[in-house]
């Protein structure tokens, strides 16, 4: 007893995890990467804080926020944003889904495809669209739907790769003729089992396509929208105090929406579940 | 309860054969196993009763209705997959629940029931888990409870077991079998496993190539191959060639050693035929200080042990040629190998099938 005592008993100095010590490289490539990023905003933010004479204050946060432009062209970058991620999210999620399921060979035509808006400039786009006025005179009369259109062109490969990640990581298959073999129609099926389970992709998709509506400038200025983008090049071109305080803020609200899609994502249950289960057990 | 026929099912996939014309009649209440090797055509067949496949040609009937173009949702078949299946959005109960919810059954319903069907199978403190937090055998029970909750006319089992340990495969497919057989529901058992396919099929259709090779309750399959295939993929089997001298011998391997049977399937003497011994049907006794085996036996020499257990296998040489035999591991440690043995082959386990 005593021999098999003595095998089990620890040593009162038990052996800790080894702590990783990173090497000197490590931190100055840290601490570089780090001031990249951070000297520039921390600059943006001192001088958007600079009232004049050394004194610093929220005078041109006030002024800003007391422009009834910023809250108009916020409001319709915003609304251009939502409409876009809504248009894009009905359009995407279907096909996607069916590609995953049905058409997996159509899967490398849709990377090439996705990659397109890349690869075509914004001023051709913008041409393109003049072209297609003629042949779609309705586009005129739904102004409003233009930008989102377009948008969702520009926001494809975040949306579909985005969503493409999302349904690689269940398996969409097995789960959608689970669905079925329980009696739920495709419709149901898409709702209740793929939706919830493609939440966090769907999330990524959004916030990315909310990114880039909230900064794009060349399209909306083409054609003639004044949008937030374009307000803040204008302030930047007139007020150069304010501008900095408009680019804080549009950080604040990029840094927001990345919160809250944080938040979102950090839901019950696990996606991805299928297939990843402990092997053998009870 | 529903019976099942596929009348002539065949599937063809761009230029692959899947099932060539296969033809079989489930009846009410019964436990049909589909066994075969990978790409034998078995889930196949699964997948078209199911409906998530349509056959090329052929008829699908359930209680004598075509159910050819029936779309998978309205079949009323449960199916438990062999990928873990169960939503990762949905607890346990949830997902049990979720057939029922489709087919709008009140809540308290839903709620009743799912707790019932995952009593029955054993995780009724484990209804509010994720599927992430059940281990592979619970996932595949929570399947199971949701492929019945449904109260399907026919229930469909995917190769179930396949991801699972040995020791909860067993446990596993007896709880199958036992809520099978409780509930009385026509169920169709997809499996390449024969040993999960004879402990728990009232019958078992061996598929090959596409093929129904033979149908029948696990002691005739296994007793009765009516080709080599069944006799290779079920159950071991030492195979020689041979010839039927008369009705009680066959002359078997190049030697021409006589062998008595009993049994002759249909084979008249001077066929050609092909002799099939299980290994179980081999007796072995060793032969000391060079004694010569006794008449009706004929010499082997021990050349290896394989232990299985409380069964040992012994693979021999003789003049048959090679043979195996499965002795009570007991007595096979008095061979070791090297070891001059007597054999006694057992007419009544002697098969032969016409060349």
């Amino acid at each position: 007893m005593a021999t098999v005592a003595a095998g089990v008993r620890q040593s009162p100095k038990r052996a800790r995890p080894k702590r990783r010590h990173m090497s000197f490289w490590t931190w100055f490539w840290l601490i570089m990467a780090a001031l990249y990023f951070l000297v520039p905003l921390f600059s943006t933010l001192l001088f958007s804080l600079d009232t004049g004479a050394h004194q610093y204050g929220f005078k041109w946060y006030a002024k800003t926020f007391a422009d009834p432009q910023f809250r108009s062209t916020l409001w319709l970058s915003l609304r251009i944003a939502i409409e876009t991620v809504i248009i894009g999210l009905v359009l995407m999620v279907p096909t996607v889904y069916w590609i995953h399921l049905r058409l997996p060979q159509l899967r490398p035509v849709m990377d090439v495809i996705s990659i397109l808006p890349f690869v075509v400039p914004p001023v051709a786009l913008v041409v393109g669209l003049s072209g297609a006025f003629n042949v779609m005179p309705w586009l005129l009369s739904n102004w409003w739907l233009i930008l989102p259109l377009v948008y969702v062109i520009l926001a494809l490969p975040f949306t579909y790769r985005s969503l493409d990640a999302g349904m690689r990581a269940i398996d969409v298959r097995t789960l959608t003729e689970a669905a079925q073999s329980c009696g739920a129609p495709a419709w149901k099926t898409l709702l209740f089992v793929i939706l919830p389970n493609i939440r966090t992709a769907m999330l990524a998709g959004a916030f990315l396509t909310l990114a880039i509506v909230m900064g794009e400038y060349t399209i909306s200025s083409l054609l003639l929208f004044n949008t937030f983008a374009v307000y803040i090049y204008y302030i930047g071109n007139t007020q150069a105090y304010q501008a900095s305080a408009l680019a804080i803020i549009s950080f604040a609200l990029t840094w927001g929406a990345m919160m809250a899609l944080l938040l979102f994502s950090r839901g019950r249950g696990r996606a991805g579940g299928v297939g990843q289960g402990a092997v053998g057990g009870r | 309860m529903a019976t099942l026929d596929l009348q002539g099912i065949r599937k063809v996939f761009g230029a692959t054969v899947a099932l060539e014309e296969l033809s079989l009649a489930v009846k009410s209440g019964e436990l049909v196993s589909l066994l075969g090797p990978s790409g034998c055509g078995k889930t196949t067949a699964l997948r078209i009763v199911a409906g998530f496949e349509a056959p090329t040609a052929g008829d699908l009937l359930v209680d004598g209705k075509d159910f050819v173009g029936v779309p998978a949702a309205k079949r009323n078949m449960g199916m438990v997959f062999q990928a873990y299946s169960l939503f990762p959005n949905m607890t346990a109960r949830q997902n049990v629940e979720f057939g029922m919810r489709m087919r709008k059954v009140s809540r308290d319903k839903c709620r009743k029931r799912a707790e019932e069907l995952l009593g029955l199978v054993g995780l009724a403190e484990r209804v509010g888990n994720y599927p992430h937090e059940l281990s592979g055998g619970q996932q595949q029970r929570v399947a199971l409870a949701r492929a019945l909750a449904i109260e399907p006319a026919i229930l469909l089992l995917d190769e179930p077991l396949s991801a699972l340990d040995a020791k909860v495969r067993v446990e596993l497919r007896q709880q199958i079998r036992g809520v099978q057989t409780r509930l009385g529901i026509t169920t169709l058992y997809v499996t390449h496993d024969q040993e999960e396919a004879l402990s728990i099929s009232d019958r078992i259709a061996v598929m090959s190539q596409g093929n129904l090779e033979q149908i029948g309750a696990p002691a005739d399959i296994y007793r009765s191959p009516r080709t080599e295939f069944v006799a290779n993929f079920v159950g071991l089997m030492n195979g020689f060639e041979g010839r039927l001298q008369s009705a009680d011998t066959v002359l078997v391997g190049a030697s021409g050693r006589p062998v008595p049977v009993t049994e002759t399937n249909a084979c008249v003497a001077g066929d050609s035929v092909m002799v099939m011994i299980r290994p179980e049907s081999i007796g072995l006794r060793e032969l000391v200080d060079g004694a010569a085996p006794p008449e009706g036996t004929f010499e082997g020499k021990v050349v290896m042990h394989t232990f299985l257990g409380s069964v040992t296998r012994v693979t021999l040489s003789s003049d048959l040629g090679d043979l195996v035999a499965d002795e009570p591991s007991l007595r096979a440690l008095t061979m070791p190998p090297d070891t001059r043995v007597a054999v006694q082959i057992d007419p009544a386990g002697v098969r032969m099938l016409k060349r």
